[in-house]
């Protein structure tokens, strides 16, 4: 099970009654085991990194006045992310309101990743040709995988290229692909169908591996 | 029996990842997969992106061979003491208080 599994956290009945009973260890270990996935998530509605800081703050202070009221339908840490995302949603809205950061990349041209409808792929012989809906090209060689560490700079790239993605797009491939969270969860979590879910975890996906080809094929050119 | 083109493959490659086809597509997408080496390469690079995705959770440690320029724009990883120091106290002041607490 995606987000749950990690970290050697008790049991979700024992968090729960910890949490009521005000074990401030147990506190203090969720807190530092899920606020960096917290901040990333957050980090993926809000522009600025102290926004950030004050929503996943806010998700835990509701956590604490709210945990007496968890029913337990889902998962204890499912529940927090959703408090985060309705949180840190409601915090954008309010943040566009002044700046139109996140209006800004809806625009953003799409590379790589689904192609509008009334344009044809060009990555695909079209209906005219020998076969059609083929490959013109395939798709270039990437380098071997790098070793445990990323690279700094195949960080920054990988960050860069979230960075660019539509708001909900961000949102979607930063719980699943970054969190690690399955497509049940994501979809409990922003309250979003599977089959939309899928849309936005794809069209992010596809244009996050255009990023990487163009990077890994400039860095493949000998200089 | 269905022949998928390439481009429906690439459409298809997150469903097909997260075994969200029907079953006879599924095993059509596969044998496409099997004799199409650029479907079969995009899918393998679909698959990469998300594992590179994933290692954004470890902490960042400068790769040994990083280059001397500028830090990378560090990726929200903690929260700050301060603001850990609150939500204890908050934690503290609104959960000890409990009468059912046996302390």
């Amino acid at each position: 099970m995606g987000i749950i599994a990690a970290g050697g956290l008790p049991p979700d009945d024992v968090v729960v009654a910890g949490l009521r009973s005000g074990d401030e260890e147990l506190f203090a270990r969720l807190l530092d085991e899920w606020s960096p996935g917290m901040l990333r998530v957050a980090g993926s509605y809000l522009s600025t990194r102290a926004s950030a800081e004050e929503v996943v703050q806010e998700t835990w202070l509701a956590v604490i006045a709210g945990i007496d009221g968890f029913e337990g339908r889902s998962s204890v840490k499912t529940w927090i992310y959703r408090i985060l995302a309705n949180t840190a949603k409601k915090r954008q809205a309010r943040e566009s309101r002044t700046i139109p950061w996140s209006s800004a990349f809806d625009g953003a041209p799409e590379h790589d990743g689904a192609p509008a409808a009334d344009r044809p792929d060009r990555r695909f012989h079209g209906a005219g040709g020998p076969s059609p809906g083929a490959w013109r090209e395939p798709p270039a060689r990437w380098p071997t995988p790098e070793g445990e560490a990323l690279a700094a700079e195949t960080r920054d790239r990988l960050a860069a290229a979230l960075a660019e993605l539509p708001p909900r797009q961000r949102t979607v491939i930063t719980l699943r692909d970054v969190e690690g969270c399955t497509s049940e969860e994501v979809c409990e979590i922003l309250a979003i169908s599977a089959a939309n879910q899928r849309v936005l975890l794809h069209r992010a996906r596809a244009s996050v591996r255009g990023r990487l080809s163009d990077y890994f094929q400039v860095a493949a050119r000998p200089s | 029996m269905k022949r998928f083109r390439c481009e429906e493959v690439v459409e298809l490659a997150t469903a097909y990842m997260d075994d969200a086809l029907e079953e006879s597509a599924r095993g059509d997408l596969t044998a496409h997969l099997a004799g199409c080496g650029g479907c079969e390469r995009y899918v393998g690079q679909l698959r990469a992106t998300a594992g590179l995705l994933g290692r954004l959770r470890n902490p960042q440690r400068h790769a040994a061979n990083g280059s001397a320029e500028a830090p990378p724009e560090a990726l929200p990883e903690e929260l700050p003491a301060e603001a850990r120091e609150r939500l204890l106290a908050a934690f503290r002041e609104r959960r000890t208080a409990d009468p059912r607490s046996p302390l």
